[in-house]
């Protein structure tokens, strides 16, 4: 009775915190809506959603920002979502999809396609995504295949240190070729690896949209899963968890998730290790209650981080990735000097 | 190690000076062959003899005697220095901080000092060397200060495995802010330069303000490098031994500040050279630090002098950045470290 007591608070507890961020991702998204270079008030908004507004507002709305704020939003949602399934199968909660090199992967890809193609500023944006799988998947399986011990499995620290190393020789790659490029490609680039949410119209959208649409939901069915892989391994295998196959089905998934965030938003890191972990605080580790939260999160934060950044400097936009590390990054260090290892 | 052992019987305790000996003659005759090769080699076709007469009979008419004079000498003695300096400094941080993984790439000084470089450029163009080179030790300290910083305030100590992660972290937030702040000033070339590292661009004056404080680096590093292996033993090892360890850490944290800082300003973002040559050299000669750090900063000249040649010919008439070629050799040898068994990782 009293165990039934509890998961019946928990769960009303986390229906109400989803509702309230919910709540929060909506004024959010009706104060980013609002800010820019040229700043339109939030009755206008609304007036200029109903179909009422000016020409130029309405440009400014659909155009430009409306289709940032939606990309902002899921990207948010997939990182975030990302990094808890990392955190889950690795059951280590430093991992993030970032700091394990699979983002750089998905970046050395495109990088890889902008110096082969050097007169396309960019990807085709339905391209992008898959080009970003690739590289995600390899960069996966190789530290998939080096953090790999016979006898050993795989233990939670060697996956971050081979994480580290093959993201330095990541990075060692990408640095020759940025420096092949011209001018214009070098500015896309290293706009790109700051997270600046270039692909900001509603063909990214449209080509970001079916991934989320198709990978959000299958993991959090999975959630029971999850649940049973991060306990440990012993007990999710005496309960009838084909480990392998799961553990491999939820990386692909996590992978899919991170690649195409990346490919549409570039280098966003920290919100796969924030999301999962604001979460965890607040609905504790069950992934049910969690997964949920851990996307409005990520999405909250990018969603700021990107609001933040267009408006500290008129002139100029920040990039929402520099926003976010510049958050993010020290939490993860308080993180490290506050857990236990 | 177990405790139970008697420590005279673990082979990897031992100590080998004459291995070391052997290493230093060696390694200062290759630095001899590398850095007269390096002079030779360059899209300009140059024989041995030249460089002979450009030493001894400088003919400032002679264009290949030029050459060698002001590009292909102080490249090659800079990459001389440079390499040393990486390999001491991490020789010194995996001593002082028993961490088999310090490196200053890998640690967030590089980035560090990268970062305040860029401000340097971004703010202050036209700077002289000898305060850019200032300016490139805070940025160093600063990375320094981080990364010890957090070790100092975290609960038990960071583990290796944290120290690299506080390290990976450090770097990637001061590179972000680098990298928007290069863009914002239209010097995302040079920062992408700087990044890639290399040693084509340097100069005698350069080299004439980096050669002090690399070599002062060095000899202060071999006056501690007696406390370094007490304090390699464990901090309590050395505290019982009556040593003032906070003394002497503060001291290796300045020497890897100044060698870290006074090699990034000319070559920039090169990793690795700390982290592979003190195993290399640690496996040879043993712990003894009195011999590691001698033979490591000879061993990291000859491993940055013959990357550079490397960098010169692999796509000759173009540069290759030697940051990629010692990461060549530097990440999977980072691999290996992360696939050997370590309980307290």
């Amino acid at each position: 009775m009293d165990i039934d007591l509890f998961s019946q608070k928990r769960k009303s507890r986390s229906v109400r915190l989803i509702l309230l961020f919910a709540v929060l991702l909506l004024v959010g998204f009706v104060l980013s809506l609002n800010t820019g270079p040229y700043s339109i008030g939030p009755f206008e908004v609304l007036q200029t959603l109903l179909g009422e507004g000016s020409k130029k507002q309405s440009l400014v709305l659909f155009e430009l920002r409306l289709p940032r704020m939606v990309i902002a939003v899921m990207i948010g949602a997939g990182l975030a979502v990302s990094g808890a399934i990392l955190q889950g199968i690795s059951r280590n909660g430093l991992s993030d999809p970032g700091i394990l090199g699979i983002s750089s992967g998905a970046g050395l890809a495109v990088l890889l396609f902008v110096s082969l193609y050097p007169a396309t500023n960019m990807a085709p944006p339905f391209l992008m995504p898959f080009l970003a799988l690739i590289g995600a998947t390899a960069t996966a399986a190789i530290i998939y295949m080096l953090a790999y011990k016979k006898g050993h499995g795989i233990s939670p620290a060697r996956l971050l240190l081979t994480g580290i190393a093959v993201g330095a020789g990541l990075s060692a790659i990408s640095i020759i070729l940025t420096l092949q490029l011209n001018p214009r490609n070098l500015e896309f680039v290293v706009t790109w690896q700051m997270g600046s949410l270039w692909g900001s119209n509603w063909k990214f959208v449209l080509a970001l949209m079916p991934w989320m649409v198709i990978l959000l939901p299958y993991v959090y069915r999975k959630a029971n899963v999850l649940n049973l892989l991060s306990m440990n391994e012993q007990i999710a295998a005496s309960l009838g968890v084909s480990l392998q196959r799961e553990r491999l089905a939820l990386l692909a998934g996590a992978v899919g998730l991170a690649a195409s965030s990346v490919a549409t938003g570039g280098g966003i890191g920290f919100i796969g290790l924030l999301g999962p972990h604001i979460a965890r605080r607040l609905v504790g580790p069950q992934h049910q209650y969690m997964l949920p939260i851990t996307a409005l999160v990520g999405s909250l934060l990018v969603l700021t981080g990107d609001t933040i950044g267009r408006s500290i400097m008129p002139a100029t936009e920040v990039p929402a990735g520099i926003v976010i590390s510049l958050i993010g990054g020290p939490y993860f260090l308080y993180l490290l000097i506050r857990t236990k290892g | 190690m177990s405790l139970s052992q008697p420590i005279t019987k673990n082979a990897s305790l031992r100590t080998r000076p004459w291995m070391a000996t052997v290493l230093i003659v060696v390694g200062i005759f290759a630095i001899l062959f590398g850095l007269g090769s390096s002079i030779i080699t360059g899209v300009a076709n140059i024989s041995f003899a030249t460089v002979w007469n450009s030493i001894f009979h400088y003919d400032s008419s002679n264009e290949h005697h030029v050459i060698i004079q002001t590009l292909r000498m102080p490249r090659a003695l800079a990459g001389a220095l440079v390499g040393a300096a990486f390999a001491v400094a991490g020789a010194i941080m995996q001593g002082v901080t028993k961490n088999p993984i310090a490196d200053t790439g890998l640690m967030g000084i590089n980035a560090g000092a990268g970062f305040v470089l860029v401000l340097v450029f971004a703010f202050a163009p036209g700077l002289p060397f000898e305060s850019i080179i200032l300016y490139s030790f805070i940025g160093a300290g600063l990375g320094v200060g981080l990364v010890y910083g957090l070790a100092y305030f975290s609960k038990n100590g960071l583990t290796p495995l944290r120290l690299a992660l506080a390290g990976a972290v450090v770097s990637s937030i001061l590179s972000g802010i680098s990298q928007a702040i290069s863009l914002l000033f239209q010097i995302n070339y040079d920062l992408a330069f700087w990044s890639a590292g290399g040693i084509s661009t340097a100069e005698w004056f350069q080299v004439s303000v980096m050669m002090p404080w690399i070599v002062g680096g060095i000899v202060v590093a071999m006056i501690l490098s007696r406390s370094i292996t007490i304090l390699s033993l464990g901090e309590e090892i050395a505290a019982g031994l009556g040593q003032k360890t906070r003394l002497v850490k503060g001291v290796a944290a300045v020497v890897v500040m100044v060698l870290a800082g006074a090699s990034v300003s000319t070559v920039g973002g090169v990793g690795f050279v700390g982290l592979v040559v003190p195993h290399i050299v640690r496996f040879l000669v043993g712990v003894d630090y009195r011999w590691i750090i001698p033979c490591s900063a000879v061993m990291g000249g000859v491993l940055v002098v013959f990357a550079d040649i490397g960098a010169k010919m692999i796509a000759m008439p173009y540069e290759t950045p030697l940051g990629a070629i010692i990461a060549v050799i530097g990440v999977p040898f980072f691999l290996y470290l992360a696939r050997k068994e370590r309980r307290e990782w």
